[in-house]
């Protein structure tokens, strides 16, 4: 690296990186969302996707995201706060990440055995006295399966957010005469609201595009847009049908990322972990 | 500080018990003589045996960590290089741009990585298997390592980079005696993600794995979908306790260099 400052040669790499495996793949899902099956040029792909069938699917896909994001925010928001009020509280942190450095994989192959007709799921409610269940492979097993799988990624970027608020304002609030409630309305939420919305943004997104547990665990009965271009490219080979629903997703990722977004002031920055 | 209330406790703990069921139950099953995670019958090592019997799945999880560790070795070199690129980038404006094209790979969902890096192998003819994972794990992994090492470049401060020129030293000698010594920590967890977030990729490698080449997870992925085979739990067993001790080491290792932890991102 002796030439030319302006150029140096320790960047090709990187750039190489950027033009190779972020610009070209991008350019090439739009340039194939528009080849029909014949890889002749057409929009035909995306006349498919206005037809019913594939706005059903989308739909399904958006409503089941935000089922899993609702709870997983209902779940993970006390969990952070109380969290927050342990002693060694990151340690706590760490015992709530970890979970979520297994293989997903593993996690997907537990819930099988869980949820199976002879599962311990299905024991427990044999000895409550209703009979066994056909648990696997239903909405209720893909929402719960996903919910846990998620509640790590809420949790932690709530987590950061309430722990940076400072104490005093809480002490101020109750000193003013606020109820419990009203300080948590009125003070702990809205300081922490970019939290929750960073977690919504680790969460909404990846439950859009979820393939795998759809597969194992919801036995092929809910088809999330991820689902439907896993389908396209390596089952049913069209790849054009495919980029087209990816054109989408990634619309919609940045519709959601433009939402949930955060204004680059202050107590910003405090969701995914950077 | 406020203490716990009773419920708060007990709230927690059920979480905790949520979050860690799924894993006891797999680890223990595989103690299982019997061959279902229904009805334990008695302790046996016998699936232990059986996943070091297994020759294939040696070589794939010896394929895993191959993979794992050489994608993370040159993501992380081509990683920092860019790093220190970029907070040396004077316009804002192109920095800013290089930043976000740094962040769509961290947020866009592995289905549509994988679907696009197939496209772009299948176009430039890379065979599908041992090169295309290796690639595109690498190239998933880059803007995690950018995103570790720069707050560390941007907390360096830039006199010492000017003493160091002041003191006669060449490009060479700062970027190896000064920056990458500095930035260090920041190169470690860097490191530890991408070896991690390779260890753990299904998605993005399942679609540009074609056939013959597989990693754990693609393995595990089709085991699952043929039933249960107790294989999987002691396999899972194994997994389990070599990602604690990483994650514990991680953390410990990253407490004495005075950083907080809870480096661990979304990324399904």
């Amino acid at each position: 690296m002796k030439d030319n400052p302006s150029r140096p040669l320790y960047l090709v790499p990187y750039y190489l990186w950027i033009v190779l495996f972020v610009i070209a793949p991008i350019a090439l899902v739009f340039y194939f969302s528009f080849l029909d099956l014949t890889g002749a040029f057409s929009l035909e792909n995306y006349k498919n996707f206005f037809s019913s069938v594939y706005l059903r699917m989308t739909l399904s896909s958006f409503w089941y995201a935000f089922v899993i994001t609702l709870i997983t925010v209902i779940i993970a928001y006390p969990t952070a706060y109380w969290l927050t009020k342990t002693k060694h509280k990151q340690l706590w942190l760490l015992l709530i990440i970890i979970p979520s450095w297994i293989n997903l994989l593993l996690k997907a192959y537990a819930f099988i055995g869980i949820f199976g007709l002879y599962g311990p799921a299905n024991k427990l409610l044999q000895t409550l006295g209703t009979g066994p269940w056909q648990i696997l492979f239903t909405d209720f097993s893909f929402i719960f399966v996903a919910v846990y799988i998620f509640i790590p990624f809420m949790v932690l970027p709530i987590f950061n957010s309430l722990d940076k608020i400072n104490p005093a304002l809480i002490d101020a609030s109750r000193d003013l005469g606020a109820s419990a409630f009203t300080t948590f309305r009125r003070v702990i939420f809205p300081l922490a609201i970019n939290g929750v919305k960073s977690g919504i943004q680790a969460v909404f997104i990846p439950a859009l595009s979820l393939f795998v547990i759809t597969r194992l665990i919801a036995g092929n009965k809910v088809i999330t847009l991820g689902t439907a271009i896993e389908q396209q490219f390596l089952v049913t080979q069209n790849w054009g049908m495919g980029s087209t629903i990816a054109v989408f997703l990634i619309l919609f990722m940045i519709i959601i990322m433009m939402v949930t977004g955060q204004k680059e002031k202050g107590g910003s920055d405090n969701g995914k972990t950077k | 500080m406020a203490k716990l209330s009773k419920s708060a406790k007990i709230y927690l703990i059920l979480v905790f018990a949520v979050l860690y069921a799924p894993i006891f139950y797999l680890i223990f099953y595989s103690f299982n003589s019997g061959g279902t995670m229904a009805s334990f019958e008695g302790f046996t090592w016998e699936h232990y045996g059986a996943v070091f019997n297994d020759t294939r799945l040696l070589i794939i999880l010896m394929n895993t960590v191959i993979i794992a560790l050489l994608s993370s070795l040159f993501s992380t070199a081509i990683g920092v290089l860019g790093a220190i690129g970029i907070v040396f980038l004077r316009n804002r404006k192109t920095r800013n741009t290089v930043l976000s094209l740094n962040t769509i790979l961290i947020v866009s969902p592995d289905v549509i990585i994988g679907a696009s890096f197939l496209i772009l192998f299948t176009l430039i003819g890379v065979k599908l298997g041992f090169a295309s994972v290796l690639i595109s794990h690498i190239a998933f992994s880059i803007p995690i390592v950018v995103i570790m090492v720069l707050p560390k470049l941007q907390e360096m401060s830039t006199s010492l980079i000017d003493a160091a020129t002041d003191l006669g030293a060449s490009k060479r000698d700062i970027l190896t005696r000064v920056i990458i010594p500095y930035i260090k920590p920041g190169i470690f967890a860097g490191f530890f993600l991408a070896l991690t977030y390779s260890l753990d990729d299904f998605a993005v490698t399942f679609f540009v794995t074609g056939n013959g080449f597989s990693t754990l997870s693609i393995e595990i992925y089709s085991m699952a979908r043929a039933g249960i085979t107790l294989t999987i739990n002691a396999l899972s067993a194994l997994i389990f306790v070599v990602t604690l001790g990483l994650v514990l080491g991680y953390y410990f290792f990253n407490q004495r260099t005075g950083q907080s932890p809870g480096t661990g991102g979304a990324k399904l």
